[in-house]
């Protein structure tokens, strides 16, 4: 797959991969749905759409490799600096936005709750982590 | 005893490919509960579609698992995608051959091939005396995702001993000769 590719042709491929990954419907797959609560993701379909993206997104010439905890962070929350009474902490959440620059926290910022922390990953944040990449 | 349902495996090329057979044999006990119609429609005893799913799982499972010397808890954690085109019946061999599609440190997603020998076909074309007018077909594909429980993405703890690969399954390797995967 060509690496200059338009917003709309990799919203096109991750939304062909969500729904093979995740059996949804293309007409369930927006940018603002969530893949845990809106597309049903379990922790292993993390892996899969991980892996789905690699393979879409290589090129002989340019390997799409995402390492582990890159797309997805992983063990946060068993950081009691990160995290107190089952939210994030200041800390947490400035490592958040580090580790996933292309999430929307805008909303988020207020709850701040572990609980829902899943539901931050969007359509939208997974092409946008894509477009980055591609673009580094 | 776990629940073996795989025979042998007959070929591995270490960290891609492994294929293991299942021969159906009429003394399954559980052939006798489970029924299909065959072309006459009179009832006949197949093997379970879940037990063919387990099969390759098993086959798929034994592949990942040997990438890192059975070190790792290898856990079917999903059925991406499942076909079989027959009822598997007594009297056929199954074949698995599994390949590792992608893998990395958290998991792997694996594709294995379902093919069918049927050894009446023998009496059909042969001399009745050896396997040699019967044909391997294609009768299935799996596409199945391992994860490594251990390397869990919630921080999960396991048991340390590896319940997944345990003594008994070690049998099917030393009569492949593989044994020495499992150090």
């Amino acid at each position: 797959m060509s690496q200059t590719l338009t917003h709309e042709e990799i919203y096109e491929s991750v939304r062909e991969i969500l729904c093979d990954a995740l059996g949804v419907d293309e007409d369930e797959v927006t940018p603002e749905a969530s893949l845990t609560k809106d597309l049903g993701a379990e922790s292993i379909d993390f892996l899969d759409i991980n892996f789905k993206v690699e393979k879409k997104f290589s090129t002989p010439e340019k390997p799409f490799k995402i390492n582990q905890g890159e797309l997805f962070p992983e063990n946060l929350t068993s950081d009691p600096s990160l995290v107190k009474d089952g939210k994030f902490t200041d800390a947490g959440m400035e490592l958040l936005r580090t580790k996933m620059p292309h999430v929307d926290y805008s909303a988020f910022d207020a709850d701040r709750s572990v609980d829902n922390v899943s539901e931050l990953f969007t359509v939208k944040s997974l092409c946008d982590f894509v477009g980055r990449k591609l673009a580094n | 005893m776990r629940w073996m349902w795989i025979d042998a495996i007959t070929h591995h090329e270490p960290n891609a490919r492994m294929v293991a057979v299942k021969n159906i044999s009429m003394a399954e006990e559980h052939l006798h509960d489970h029924f299909a119609q065959d072309e006459s429609g009179a009832a006949c005893p197949v093997m379970p579609t879940s037990l063919v799913v387990e099969g390759t799982a098993q086959t798929a499972g034994i592949l990942v698992g040997s990438v890192h010397g059975f070190r790792e808890k290898v856990i079917l954690a999903k059925i991406s995608s499942f076909r079989l085109d027959i009822d598997p019946r007594p009297g056929q061999t199954l074949r698995y051959d599994a390949r590792i599609e992608r893998m990395d440190a958290s998991g792997a997603s694996t594709e294995t091939v379902i093919s069918v020998l049927d050894h009446s076909d023998a009496a059909a074309g042969g001399d009745g005396a050896s396997d040699a007018a019967a044909q391997w077909r294609e009768v299935g594909r799996s596409s199945l995702m391992f994860s490594h429980i251990d390397q869990n993405r919630s921080g999960l703890q396991f048991p340390k001993e590896n319940f997944v690969f345990s003594e008994n399954f070690r049998t099917i390797l030393r009569s492949a000769g593989l044994e020495g995967l499992a150090s």
